[in-house]
């Protein structure tokens, strides 16, 4: 089959063709320029979607939460996109993008596009293209885009810059994981879910986590523009299981959605998502352009790296002086 | 097909049927993301326009069927004809499982890359998915 044209693309794209948006989706997560041009071209600007990231240890249950939520926003006749992050392999680069097999019953659905994507190397419980993937799929018509990181620790607070509304999940028997992510994860839930609420400890986590954020453990009061003034974390319980709880997540982001547009904090959050998404354009071409411009140089500081010669700040540092010297010094290196 | 051409090959690992046996497609899943591709695994029990859908969604280079409900003459020409009718025809088609000669015959005449058996060695698949996508690229 011939190649499509960027314009054809394009075309197909605004027409609701699903391979159009899966293939700038590729695009975008290789650092193809095309991925740009395409929303250029579909004019693919402002967001109107509501962003919704879905962060929580390994195993409290995200994607059977993430299915059911979208099930749950299709019946409000919401279209919906799916971003489910899994980890790169640090050794081989593979991934095992495994979040489809509990996404069943959203995946049949036409009006909701799953997409899976490796972490590539990233810290911080995303993909590089995250962000390029809320924007292509809220350009595409997704009413809603659903984001589900890596099971994620207490560092992991990335997705925060990316989304509108933040839901933290957590399982029953977590106890000390709860005590751990008080100060992490924890402060950037707008809603906070106690998912696998049909086993035994779930009210306990709730009681538990009610407070926490009674202590304050939530999002500070102060130097946050984008918490939302009056808004109180509600703390649900959810099964993905018997669906226990799922309505009342929807509500609660719905809710969220109205608080965060009448009060400044939305506008602030996406000033704050704009900027994450300029740092991490600006970081990526950053590495590009050092890869061109001393790419022995890197192959080995990567060695160095592996063989724990080396810290990943002082090769770093190394690397960006060398590039800035070889720009100065003349030598071919095209700004993209 | 792409001009970043860094990008890693995408493999969407599928069970079609209703046999539950999936460690074969666990173990192949495994080696290709070893072998440094991105695996989409779908689980058990997919139907064919299940997997299609997820390879559209998904993107992929590679569609690994595992079959061993013995259903493979009536489920993987059936992939096939709903990868053609997606307009996917250019992705490459591996089916796993337990398939007479004759039917591997048949089903390579109607566009299956390849069809492997119990007991092939998984750097053997690695190796052949490699070439194949490697040669449309």
């Amino acid at each position: 089959m011939a190649e499509r044209t960027l314009e054809e693309w394009a075309a197909a794209f605004r027409a609701g063709d699903r391979r159009a948006l899966a293939r700038a989706l590729t695009w975008a997560e290789a650092g193809d320029g095309r991925a740009q041009r395409l929303l250029a071209l579909v004019g693919g600007g402002g967001r109107r979607a509501h962003a919704v990231g879905v962060t929580g240890s390994p195993g409290v249950g995200k994607s059977s939460l993430v299915d059911r939520l979208a099930v749950a926003l299709r019946r409000r006749g919401r279209t919906v996109g799916v971003v489910a992050v899994d980890p790169s392999s640090p050794f081989s680069g593979g991934a095992i993008l495994g979040d489809r097999v509990r996404m069943a019953e959203a995946a049949l659905d036409s009006g909701v596009f799953v997409r899976s994507l490796a972490t590539r190397g990233r810290m911080g419980g995303l993909s590089a293209a995250t962000g390029d993937a809320i924007r292509l799929m809220d350009a595409f018509g997704k009413d809603a885009v659903v984001v589900e990181t890596v099971g994620a620790g207490q560092a992991e607070v990335d997705v925060m810059g990316l989304v509108d509304s933040v839901v933290v999940v957590l399982a029953p028997g977590l106890g000390d994981d709860v005590q751990a992510i008080k100060a992490g994860i924890l402060e950037i839930a707008d809603v906070l879910v106690v998912n696998k609420a049909d086993r035994p400890g779930a009210d306990l986590a709730v009681r538990e986590l009610r407070q926490m954020l009674l202590l304050g453990g939530g999002r500070p009061e102060e130097a946050d523009a984008g918490r939302v003034p009056g808004w109180e974390v509600p703390v649900l319980r959810t099964s993905a299981t018997t669906g226990e709880g799922v309505e009342e997540l929807a509500d609660a982001l719905d809710r969220h959605r109205q608080a965060l547009a009448a009060s400044g904090a939305g506008a602030a959050r996406r000033l704050r998502a704009a900027e994450g998404a300029l740092a991490d354009a600006l970081a990526r071409t950053a590495v590009a352009e050092v890869r061109r411009a001393a790419p022995t140089m890197w192959e080995e500081a990567v060695r160095r790296l592996a063989d724990g010669e080396a810290s990943p700040a002082a090769a770093a540092h190394e690397l960006w002086a060398a590039a800035r010297g070889a720009r100065s010094g003349g030598r071919a290196w095209t700004s993209p | 097909m792409d001009a970043a051409g860094t990008r890693p090959i995408r493999v969407i690992v599928a069970k079609v049927g209703l046999d539950g046996h999936d460690r074969g497609a666990k173990v192949v899943a495994r080696a290709f993301r070893d072998a440094g591709m991105e695996v989409v695994y779908t689980g058990l029990h997919r139907t064919p326009e299940e997997v299609v859908e997820a390879a559209v969604q998904e993107d992929v280079d590679v569609v690994g069927l595992s079959v061993l409900s013995g259903a493979h003459m009536t489920l993987v020409p059936r992939v096939l004809q709903l990868l053609r009718e997606r307009g996917l025809e250019d992705v490459l088609v591996v089916v796993g499982g337990i398939v007479p000669e004759e039917d591997a015959q048949a089903l390579r005449r109607m566009g299956v890359a390849e069809v492997f058996g119990p007991g092939t060695e998984t750097q053997a698949l690695v190796r052949f998915v490699r070439q194949h996508v490697g040669a449309r690229a």
